[in-house]
């Protein structure tokens, strides 16, 4: 009898002198020969390459075709980096960045996911249709807008800040008219907005996911809870956040991962790669690259460094999933 | 009174989120002096599709228009989907429907791989691309892009293929069907919405990605649409019209998918095919 399952404990309650003789069944390995040959040629070799490259001086393009030599510096590309006092202004940014992002989508994220648990059922459709189509949105045009929102003349934010009475806005600000003024000039405004988009698109996937988790979760529990009197904060941190906490596990990691990544956003807010000021480590290592004159080895030391700091966090998460599918 | 309050925050909630979207399109019907108006209108009250007719005939260089970033980018998208859908679907047929060595250790690197930063990679697949003699070419994306796509579509489809009761395949054994058979005639058609879906994720994938197309292709013919738009609108910050105008063409049909495809997910797959 062929069949395309063979469970182990059918097989092995049946097994025969003659059933553990059979060849290895080679159909399995061919199925996954060629997602093998993608994801070690796509994937695997280029990690390999970016910490070979790390190692050389490559500072023209005709290296990288094969004309000519690599000269081989050692760990010269990361002395360099980690010497140079900007590199730790920048991983500073990329760290503090990360971790305002995490926390405000995790807390908007989880109030917007406890919110669509309480509402009536249509009011819940239509909030969550609305909270899809900014997941939805491209990160490259969900940035164009915000851009355009701030726009220094006829935006949106320019508008509303002209609208505030001049002695308020004098008061508060020092200065009444906001016509002109540069919303990405300072690091710390492009920052905060760059923060704004990045929560906006976000937070839709983490409320979606605490919903999920809260819908798993028997509410007689929560009524108990509120019957005896506990007021909502005690209910989430005594009652939801135990039972959801392995949600709330991978979703801290996911996040962590996504944000400490940021590229597409600040690319199109910062209109490219010449303000040095509002650089992360993911569009640090790319401008160190490609920007005239190519450093692609220093750009690589880069790119391995942001790598192994994902890759512990990564280790955080493949241990949660382990964890939670027993069945893998 | 409680109700009230809910739903109020409901109401800034879906404002927050759906607000920039409503935003593009309503900016993109405006008339310029609307648009640029000291005073910003909060509905189109002179709707037009002028900044829609200006990027859709006018050329943005030479003998190359609006319509053709589209084609181009299109074209990477359906290739990458075409060929992440086929590879992923064989993958997760082994994971799914057999046990074998290595079987976990694949998976456990499906998961570890999905977290390699993809930023990381743009320069040694540069080289990769530049030592193919694929530079500015199409296919280089498609290549890179199917092995983003991949191994999210694999850990997917997985899903869906074991989802599938083992019944169905077993009873067609007996009935003396081969495996291919088995394969195509029962296996297939039912995984076929998954793989919908599957195809749906390597598509937006494929047709958001900005940053290899912007560093792999150098003419400008060649542009795909994210590339196109940061260089002809990203640095004139002027035109918001037709900037919100491109937008909006490029954002609304991976709404439309996304929408689909959320609602795919929820729904059941296979119930009572076993009993059927």
């Amino acid at each position: 009898m062929t069949t395309l399952t063979d469970a182990p404990e059918t097989s092995a309650a049946r097994e025969t002198p003659a059933r553990r003789r059979r060849p290895v069944d080679r159909l399995p390995y061919l199925l996954l020969l060629p997602c093998l040959v993608v994801i070690g040629g796509l994937l695997l070799w280029p990690l390999g390459q970016v910490v070979a490259m790390s190692f050389h001086r490559l500072n023209n393009v005709r290296q990288l075709r094969g004309d000519r030599e690599w000269p081989w510096i050692g760990l010269e590309n990361y002395t360099q980096i980690l010497g140079d006092p900007f590199f730790l202004t920048v991983l500073r940014n990329t760290v503090l960045f990360a971790a305002a992002n995490v926390v405000l989508t995790m807390i908007l994220g989880t109030l917007v996911g406890l919110l669509l648990n309480r509402l009536g059922r249509r009011m819940a459709t239509f909030v969550a249709s609305c909270v899809m189509l900014a997941w939805a949105t491209p990160a490259l045009t969900g940035t164009i807008v915000w851009k355009w929102i701030f726009d220094d003349t006829s935006g949106l934010v320019t508008w509303l800040f002209n609208a505030l009475p001049d002695g308020l806005s004098q008061a508060l600000f020092g200065r009444s008219d906001w016509t002109g003024y540069g919303w990405f000039n300072s690091p710390l405004l492009f920052f905060s907005i760059l923060t704004l988009v990045v929560v906006w698109h976000s937070f839709p996937f983490i409320a979606v996911s605490v919903l999920a988790g809260l819908k798993s979760v028997p509410s007689e529990l929560h009524e108990a809870a509120r019957v005896d009197g506990a007021n909502p904060w005690r209910v989430f941190w005594r009652i939801t956040f135990p039972l959801l906490r392995p949600v709330f596990g991978i979703l801290i990691v996911l996040s962590t991962i996504w944000d400490f990544k940021v590229f597409t956003q600040q690319f199109v807010l910062a209109g490219g790669t010449q303000d040095r000021s509002t650089f992360m480590l993911s569009i640090y290592s790319y401008a160190e690259a490609f920007s005239p004159p190519p450093k692609y080895g220093l750009g690589a030391a880069i790119a391995v460094i942001l790598t192994v700091i994902l890759l512990v966090v990564t280790g955080l998460y493949v241990r949660m999933v382990l964890k939670q599918e027993d069945e893998l | 009174m409680k109700r009230v309050a809910l739903n109020g925050a409901g109401l800034l909630v879906a404002l927050f989120a759906a607000f920039p979207v409503y935003w593009m399109i309503a900016t993109s019907l405006k008339p310029s002096r609307d648009i640029f108006s000291a005073t910003p209108q909060p509905v189109p009250t002179h709707p037009t599709l002028e900044h829609y007719r200006e990027i859709l005939t006018g050329n943005l260089i030479p003998g190359v228009t609006f319509a053709d970033f589209f084609l181009n980018s299109a074209l990477v998208a359906v290739a990458t989907v075409v060929l992440s859908g086929l590879v992923a679907l064989l993958a997760a047929t082994a994971v799914a429907r057999f046990r074998f060595r290595l079987r976990t250790s694949f998976l456990i690197m499906l998961l570890v791989v999905q977290m390699i930063p993809l930023e990381a990679l743009v320069i040694p697949l540069f080289l990769m691309i530049q030592r193919l003699g694929l530079y500015n070419t199409l296919p280089s994306l498609i290549l890179t892009y199917l092995g983003f796509s991949l191994p999210f579509a694999v850990w997917m489809l997985r899903g869906f293929v074991a989802a599938v009761p083992k019944e169905l395949e077993e009873a067609a054994a007996i009935d003396g069907a081969s495996r291919a058979q088995t394969f195509r005639r029962i296996l297939f058609p039912l995984v076929a919405p998954g793989l919908v879906a599957t195809s749906i994720f390597s598509f937006i994938t494929a047709w958001n990605e900005l940053i290899f197309a912007l560093t792999f292709i150098n003419d400008q013919d060649r542009y795909t649409l994210p590339v196109a738009m940061t260089f002809f609108f990203g640095r004139d910050d002027t035109a918001w019209g037709p900037v919100m105008a491109a937008s909006t063409l490029f954002t609304l049909p991976v709404i439309v998918f996304f929408l689909l495809v959320q609602r795919r997910m929820v729904s059941g797959l296979v119930a009572g095919a076993v009993k059927g």
